[in-house]
């Protein structure tokens, strides 16, 4: 029965929408953290997602082979950390300069708006197919 | 008699769950970079099903499989067409995945409603009362 198939999707989504809110959380906890080494200072991560193949062979035709999706990488940015001159900050290398984290607060928001949309409609793809497998259970009643 | 007791409305029930299954993938996928959505063409599937199956698969042996009639397979897919393509090549586009997938809810209730219409029908015509 496909429809026991919106379980395992859309659950996969749901799984893979969290760990991006997980890392936007940890992005907007460490936007304002700062170092003293631009090596060593906090930068964004993001998580890439990629689409899972189906490898059960039993019914690989009915959603053309592929079965959700999952987390294939967590990024860290490559932009490069902005440098202040701050000498009473603990953390300041010799010269009085400290570096802070790449994180873009308003990449962030965005990001994380998007994910919660997401994963709003992945449950109710779920709610919807649970509530039709139900009628379908109770068929002829 | 009753091998086709609920006419068009059994394949339509399983090619319904098919196609929902389907649109959940997408809308899985709706972030992911170079992502392709894909749908059923109900139509073109459903118009194979609406006589008796063209050419049905005999049973002559004990160990042969049955073949069940109508629902979708690989071919039947089709890539949707998008509106706007975003950059990172993805096409799932949010409402129309949306849409497509409440209309198939609702098809798939009605189809439901007509089987358990037969059904009431049959239990009247059975206990006579």
């Amino acid at each position: 029965m496909s429809l026991f198939n919106v379980f395992n999707i859309s659950g996969s989504a749901l799984n893979a929408q969290t760990i991006r809110l997980n890392t936007t959380a940890s992005n907007l906890a460490n936007a304002e953290s700062v170092s003293g080494d631009a090596a060593k200072v906090y930068r964004a991560r993001h998580p890439v997602f990629q689409t899972l193949m189906d490898d059960d062979d039993t019914a690989p035709e009915e959603t053309g082979g592929s079965a959700g999706v999952r987390v294939l990488a967590i990024v860290e940015s490559q932009v490069a950390p902005v440098m202040h001159f701050d000498p009473n900050n603990p953390a300041a290398n010799k010269d009085g300069y400290v570096y802070s984290s790449n994180v873009n607060p308003i990449e962030e928001m965005a990001n994380m708006i998007s994910a919660n949309r997401s994963f709003a409609t992945d449950v109710e793809a779920i709610n919807t197919a649970r509530d039709l497998l139900l009628k379908t259970i109770a068929m002829g009643h | 008699m009753f091998d086709n007791l609920f006419g068009i409305h059994e394949p339509a029930l399983l090619l319904h769950g098919q196609r929902l299954s389907v649109l959940a993938n997408n809308l899985a996928n709706a972030d992911t970079p170079g992502f392709k959505a894909r749908d059923i063409d109900f139509a073109a599937v459903l118009s194979g099903t609406d006589t008796e199956a063209p050419l049905p698969v005999t049973v002559t042996h004990a160990a042969h499989m049955a073949v069940p009639a109508g629902g979708a397979d690989a071919a039947d897919l089709k890539y949707r067409n998008p509106y706007q393509a975003s950059l990172d090549g993805n096409t799932v586009e949010m409402p129309v995945e949306q849409a497509a997938f409440s209309e198939s809810n609702v098809r798939y209730q009605a189809s439901l409603g007509f089987i358990n219409g037969h059904i009431a029908e049959l239990q009247f015509a059975i206990a006579g009362s």
